[in-house]
């Protein structure tokens, strides 16, 4: 059946069961609580004095006794650098172990290595956020019987918290720890900065094992996992590639496309009504998002308007807003570049927050829901503003839903920054090939051919269009892009559901279906 | 109402994905460039995009020049056959060293416009002064056509011409740019700044364009879209020219509904070039002229 926002879902998937439609961002929230009960964290006991150290990683798997049908979980922190994920997945292989279910915050491309278990039913399920590289590719193609899941940030912390994602351990990189696995990213040789994703699943998983390649003296000061929540602790020669974990600033483009678009998004902010003394912000940390701050930086130095704070996804740049008082507080969920470490230990008002506190609706107030303006990226947007962040223009699965539809729902200005065709393919169109984030939450497309704003925010477009920016319609657009890079060659899908895509209130507002091979 | 022509973005020609792009960076003017930016053996592909871009490609609000080969060249009067009947605003002619080059470069363009029946009061010409000869004329030049309405000058080539070292801050070609601007206010015609050519020295681009808007000129010519911006900041006007021109321009709109031609402003008379100025003004700050 056709959805609330006209997307073909089935109302019953094979390996999944009954889907909960999506009926609205906010529909859900409305009733004050969520439907679904909330479980209990596992009831365990340690002796006094008992040792947590184990010898290697195949020690502390195997003294978790792993079975078949296990659900075990990993967080993204170390970005491309990981090998923590793809190491315990091999040893949970070589164990025999079957009809697992991975629950990684996300997966990127240095995780490709493990598609071979994907192929051979080491692995039968996955819950994502993201799915990038070879894996996206082969999901797509139909290597799983069972649809992942893909959800939001806070949708993975309110599924933890429900039980839907039952873990059964917890495997938790660390860049420092102690004994008894009080852990930490924000320093050590493979520093990476906040531990935001990797919090729940120590409270949930039935069993945890921090893997550090810094063992430090008792305590880990600052830490984010905490001793009572932790099993094991392992000491490896490294915990991934230290060049790829640790990196150092994230620079601002240099694209005159993107710097482009960031201006103008700028402007957009500036004159909507919600850049003023105390207002709260998040941007992105690829091309022009993170742009969007170079400019929004100089307007409130320029305008003395001082912000509340910065969430997010935070990167140097945020830092440096930070320190040049321009906001009051960072709250940093996840940390995009290396460089942020030695302010989320020495800046009190650099504070690290957990993916619940940061946007699980199910919750008495997560941070997504202060925000004032956010600025966020897009594969593809159509007529009615939904956007596609996880499916490419083939139609594979090559994105992340990270936090795009948290924010959206929660901002006050969501405002979607993309240019209006890639190469020779458009991203505004009639229709796109997956919906992540629902138009209702987008109030504004900012692109280098024109600003269109959601039909449903007259009054934004009455502020921009009196500042005298140049607001067009978004069918008008996606004429001229189509004019421009002509109409896109179908892609071909089989009735196979491959994904679904999860709102972050536990309904399915959308699933990614097989795509055809020659001949099939 | 005069036309901004703070930014002038060069854009090679035989560059399809930027020519297709030039529009959408916000630049006063686009300058697709056939002569420098092009090698030898791709002239002829460049000069075929260029005229189909023009056809087909929406530049927006964008003044549309193109730089053709000099007439000594086997290119140029290629270049002015393909592109002179499809009437871009303006054709930029590289080089310009004497009226009587000038001369024969009109004539060819008018030849063009009578052929396909075209106006010859439409599309204007840039001369372009790159060369110590070129100043030294060019006054001349600058009062030679009413076609002429914009004098640039190419900051590389002069200097190679008058074999001096490009530097920073423009010392050897001081005098030419002020020679140039002079020439061009004397004939009350725009003055376009030769570019900067170090795209990541922001803050070198600000202050030779602060310069270059203290000597007169009327903008400057860019090589990258992230120069577009710095340059519009300098050339915003200031608070205070913005509530002077706003008060002239209101002022002129009472009198003339009153039916009073010159009208003066705590004592000073207001004459038609004050309020062109005042107009500018307000253009340049995006304040709506009809909105007063």
């Amino acid at each position: 059946m056709k959805n609330i926002i006209g997307r073909e879902v089935p109302e019953y998937i094979e390996g999944i069961g009954k889907i909960d439609m999506f009926v609205g961002a906010w529909e859900k929230l409305k009733k004050g609580w969520m439907d679904e009960v909330t479980i209990s964290p596992p009831n365990k006991a340690k002796m006094p004095h008992q040792s947590k150290n184990c010898l290697n990683l195949e020690e502390a798997i195997k003294k978790t006794s792993p079975k078949n049908g296990m659900t075990v979980s990993f967080h993204h922190h170390l970005r491309n650098g990981d090998n923590i994920l793809v190491n315990s997945i091999e040893i949970l292989a070589n164990m025999g172990i079957k009809n697992m279910t991975l629950a990684a915050s996300s997966l990127n491309e240095v995780h490709n290595p493990i598609l071979k278990y994907l192929k051979d039913g080491t692995i039968t399920k996955i819950w994502s956020s993201g799915i990038r590289g070879e894996i996206g590719k082969a999901i797509s193609e139909g290597v799983l019987d069972i649809p992942v899941t893909i959800h939001s940030h806070g949708g993975r912390a309110r599924a933890i918290h429900t039980g839907k994602i039952n873990l059964d351990l917890a495997i938790i990189a660390a860049s420092a720890a102690d004994e008894e696995g009080n852990a930490t990213g924000s320093f050590g040789k493979s520093a990476f900065g906040s531990m935001g994703y990797a919090g729940i699943d120590s409270r949930y998983s039935k069993q945890v094992i921090v893997v550090t390649d810094n063992v430090v003296e008792y305590p880990c000061v600052p830490n984010s996992i905490r001793q009572s929540f932790v099993d094991y602790v392992v000491e490896v020669d490294s915990i991934g590639d230290a060049s790829k974990i640790a990196t150092g600033s994230t620079r601002i483009t240099k694209s005159p496309m993107d710097l482009r678009i960031a201006r103008l998004a700028a402007e957009v902010i500036e004159h909507s009504g919600f850049f003023k003394q105390g207002f709260s912000f998040q941007v992105g940390a690829g091309g022009a998002s993170l742009a969007v701050a170079k400019y929004i930086r100089e307007k409130m130095k320029k305008t003395e308007i001082k912000g509340s704070f910065i969430l997010g996804g935070v990167t140097s740049y945020g830092v440096d807003m930070l320190n040049e008082g321009l906001f009051n507080a960072i709250f940093d969920v996840q940390s995009f570049d290396a460089a942020v470490c030695s302010s989320l230990i020495e800046n009190r008002k650099h504070i690290e927050i957990p993916a619940a506190l940061y946007a699980n609706p199910y919750n008495c107030g997560c941070m997504t829901n202060k925000l004032d303006v956010v600025v966020l990226g897009a594969l593809e947007i159509d007529l009615d503003f939904n956007v596609n962040v996880i499916t490419g223009s083939d139609g594979t699965i090559r994105g992340a839903s990270g936090g795009h539809s948290d924010t959206a729902s929660g901002a006050n200005l969501t405002v979607v920054v993309c240019p209006s065709f890639r190469g020779r393919l458009p991203i505004v169109k009639k229709s796109i090939h997956t919906v992540v984030t629902p138009g209702e939450t987008i109030d504004v497309l900012v692109t280098e051919r024109g600003i269109c704003v959601n039909p449903m925010k007259p009054e934004l477009e009455e502020n921009l269009i009196n500042a005298g920016l140049n607001i067009r319609k978004i069918e008008d657009l996606q004429q001229e892009v189509e004019a421009i890079v002509g109409k896109e060659k179908e892609v071909q899908y089989t009735d196979k559901i491959v994904g679904l895509i999860e709102y972050r209130d536990g309904t399915i507002i959308d699933v990614i279906r097989q795509v055809k091979r020659d001949g099939q | 109402m005069k036309k901004k022509r703070r930014t002038m973005l060069y854009i090679p020609g035989n560059n399809p994905a930027m020519l297709q792009q030039g529009g959408v960076y916000g630049a006063d003017s686009l300058l697709l460039d056939l002569e420098d930016a092009v090698a030898l053996n791709q002239k002829d592909s460049a000069r075929i995009l260029v005229r189909n871009m023009l056809q087909s490609i929406n530049f927006y609000d964008a003044e549309v020049c193109v730089r053709v080969n000099h007439l000594d060249t086997p290119f140029g009067l290629e270049d002015l056959e393909e592109i002179v009947p499809l009437q871009p605003d303006a054709i930029r002619f590289p080089k310009t060293e004497t009226v009587e080059e000038l001369a024969e470069l009109i004539k060819i363009i008018e030849a063009i416009e009578n052929k396909h029946n075209l106006p010859h009061d439409k599309m204007t010409i840039h001369a372009m002064i790159e060369t110590a000869l070129g100043v030294q004329n060019v006054f001349e030049i600058a009062k030679f056509s009413k076609r002429v309405d914009a004098i640039t000058i190419g900051g590389q080539d002069l200097t190679a011409d008058m074999n001096i070292k490009s530097t920073k801050d423009g010392s050897g070609i001081d005098l030419a740019r002020k020679m140039i601007v002079m020439a061009a206010k004397a004939n009350k015609i725009d003055a376009i700044d030769t570019v900067f050519v170090d795209v990541n020295d922001e803050e070198g681009l600000r202050n030779e364009t602060e310069y270059a808007k203290q000597i007169g000129f009327t903008g400057k010519a860019v090589i990258n879209p992230r120069q577009i911006d710095i340059i519009h900041d300098v050339y915003m006007p200031t608070d205070e020219e913005i509530r002077k021109a706003y008060r002239i321009m209101k002022e002129f709109k009472k009198n003339k509904k009153a039916g009073i031609g010159v009208f003066a402003i705590d004592g000073k008379m207001i004459d038609a070039p004050v309020m062109a100025r005042a107009a500018h003004v307000l253009e340049l700050a995006r304040i709506d002229f009809d909105s007063i």
